[in-house]
């Protein structure tokens, strides 16, 4: 493999990768904040993914608005839906087992999948990418690379960085480590604990349409497509340690590029790999790298 | 421990059962052969989740690789005994879910959920994408394997009835084992862990063996599943049969051998009833949303199955009669 086929191969791995820690990073502040393991996190990306499919021609008659408009609507669509999902439904699901939380979420994908088939249908679909970032850059003498997968890592990285820093740095970030660490200690501080899941739940929901919605242009939409990548995550914040943003951004880089180097080296075997991976991981640091107990 | 000790009663449903073929056209009797297969399934899922307390979520692969080892091995040239069969499908499973129980293992609680997940994840891919179990289209047998000529899985009352004594040696082996000293450690484990071991147990193999002992009953099913159908596709695998297998056995009350006999047929009693046509007509095709919706609401309000059902009736009955 020469230079540049291997610098695409490097570029799309840390797309993936970074694309993998908008799911992750939700899922493991979900877990790590509020002790809920949810299966129907990947039926965000799937919710996403088809809004941008089914959204933009909506959009486009209804504001005449093209890829960032639909975009701008999906989130705040998301965050309501998060919100929605969070009140209605997940708030009931803090006090019960782990069994009864991945039963229900469980539950939950079929009702997803299945809302999404009468509304949408079980076709796959492309979905364009937007015209201004549809152009390629050229990469020495023979190869380009598609300007949109630079945008999607772009954007991806932007909002790891503002997440690291709204977490760290600021007073609300200060008051969700608090709720992770002490429930009530926090409630008796005099913050309302219940609208501080509320919003840390909506924006994990956020982060996973948005992440379906960018990667539609990259993947196409198709069904099932929350559930496969589910699968990922979950090994990404198990490699990562849970509750960790730091292990799940670490992870997910690692996981991309062995899955992508993985598909063009050893295709057979590119499946397996992030599980071997994890495996690994589980033999040396059962509690994944970056745990904070 | 009292409810899972076999008791005359249990004769009962095993002579329904068996009475059963008499009365069903040949649909219905596939169906309950495949109830039975689902009912070996979530009694070896119970072994893990409702005795030992570990959530298990890749039944599906243990399942899948008892069927695939069966196929692989029957679909080569000169015939092979089926006893040789069993035990490959059995040994298969178990030696998987050594591989995985020895890893998982070394986590708890959620991490454990998510990493056998993974894991099941990871076999299917294993069958899915590799040359040995035939991508995407799995394997078709031509010729079913037989035992001697005096049992043929091609003729369906020889297959029930191999089928329904496999569930109840499964149901009896298990009945044994959780009355065994074995039984109850894993029943100490599941209440108190720690206790378990400052009492000196090493509760670590005591779980890899129930792992263990589950994947290979699992297998088991697999080579039912196998001898059924004769044939293998990458979607046994799947990780919604493992979902599947964990409903069956929250709907028919965790904790209970017979409930999850129980949760099996009521499982596929709701499945036939959301893809009945005839209730939903057009409609039936969108299933999966009458289901889901079912399980959401079943656990929500139902948190110890039907058998809790039951319970809270005689409950509510026995409060009455007392106010009057």
């Amino acid at each position: 493999m020469d230079i540049t086929a291997l610098l695409v191969q490097a570029l799309n791995a840390l797309q993936y990768g970074l694309l993998l820690f908008l799911l992750a990073a939700g899922l493991t502040l979900i877990f790590g904040i509020m002790n809920v393991i949810n299966l129907a996190h990947g039926s965000f990306y799937m919710i996403g993914a088809y809004m941008a499919f089914g959204l933009s021609p909506v959009v486009q008659s209804a504001f005449g608005g093209g890829f960032f408009m639909t975009l701008a609507i999906g989130l705040v669509l998301a965050v309501i839906l998060g919100y929605l999902l969070e009140w209605l439904f997940f708030s009931y699901l803090y006090e019960r087992d782990h069994l009864q939380q991945v039963l229900m979420t469980y539950g939950l994908i079929l009702v997803f999948e299945e809302v999404r088939s009468i509304l949408l249908g079980d076709d796959a679909h492309g979905v364009p990418a937007p015209e201004i970032l549809s152009g390629v850059i050229p990469l020495g003498d023979l190869m380009t690379y598609p300007v949109y997968r630079l945008f999607v890592s772009g954007l991806c990285l932007l909002l790891a960085v503002v997440m690291f820093w709204v977490l760290n740095r600021t007073r609300l970030g200060m008051m969700i480590r608090a709720g992770s660490t002490n429930r009530e200690m926090v409630q008796s501080l005099g913050i309302d604990i219940k609208v501080l899941y509320r919003l840390v739940f909506a924006a994990g929901v956020a982060l996973a349409v948005l992440a379906g919605m960018v990667a539609a242009p990259v993947s196409s939409v198709y069904p099932g497509m929350g559930n496969q990548i589910l699968i990922i995550c979950f090994v990404v914040v198990v490699i990562g340690g849970i509750g960790s943003i730091k292990g799940a951004f670490v992870a997910a880089l690692l996981i991309g590029a062995v899955e992508t180097f993985g598909q063009t080296m050893l295709p057979q075997f590119a499946g397996m790999l992030v599980y071997l991976l994890m495996a690994v991981v589980l033999l040396i640091k059962p509690n994944g790298l970056f745990r904070t107990v | 421990m009292q409810i899972n000790r076999l008791s005359p009663w249990d004769l009962l449903p095993l002579a329904l059962l068996a009475t059963l073929p008499g009365f069903l056209d040949a649909y219905t009797q596939g169906l309950v052969v495949q109830i039975m297969i689902y009912a070996v399934l979530a009694l070896a899922l119970e072994l893990l989740v409702g005795t030992t307390g570990l959530v298990c979520f890749c039944q599906a692969a243990f399942f899948g690789i008892g069927t695939y080892a069966v196929v692989i091995m029957a679909a080569d040239s000169a015939p092979v005994s089926v006893v040789w069969l069993l035990l490959v499908a059995i040994g298969s499973s178990a030696l998987y879910a050594l591989a995985v129980g020895f890893l998982s293992l070394r986590t708890s609680g959620v991490y454990f959920i998510m990493v056998t997940l993974a894991f099941g994840q990871m076999a299917y891919h294993v069958i899915h994408d590799t040359a040995i179990g035939g991508g995407t289209d799995g394997i078709y047998l031509s010729d079913k394997p037989m035992l001697g000529s005096w049992l043929s899985f091609d003729q369906s009352l020889h297959l029930y009835y191999f089928v329904l004594a496999g569930l109840s040696l499964v149901f009896v082996f298990l009945m044994l084992l959780l009355q065994s000293r074995f039984g109850r450690a894993l029943a100490g484990i599941k209440q108190n862990e720690q206790r378990m071991r400052a009492a000196g147990f090493e509760t670590y193999r005591y779980k890899l063996a129930a792992f263990v002992v589950s994947g290979a009953l699992s297998g088991f099913a697999g080579f039912l599943f196998a001898i059924k159908d004769g044939f293998a596709n990458p979607q046994l695998l799947s990780w919604h049969l493992s979902g599947a297998i964990l409903v069956m056995i929250i709907l028919g009350g965790l904790g209970s051998l017979r409930g999850a006999v129980f949760g099996a047929v009521a499982y596929v009693a709701l499945e036939e009833f959301f893809k009945a046509y005839e209730v939903w007509g057009e409609f039936a095709r969108h299933w999966h949303l009458g289901l889901g919706l079912t399980i959401i609401l079943s656990v929500a309000l139902l948190p110890k199955g039907l058998a809790g059902l039951a319970a809270l009736m005689q409950r509510r009955l026995a409060t009455k009669r007392e106010v009057i």
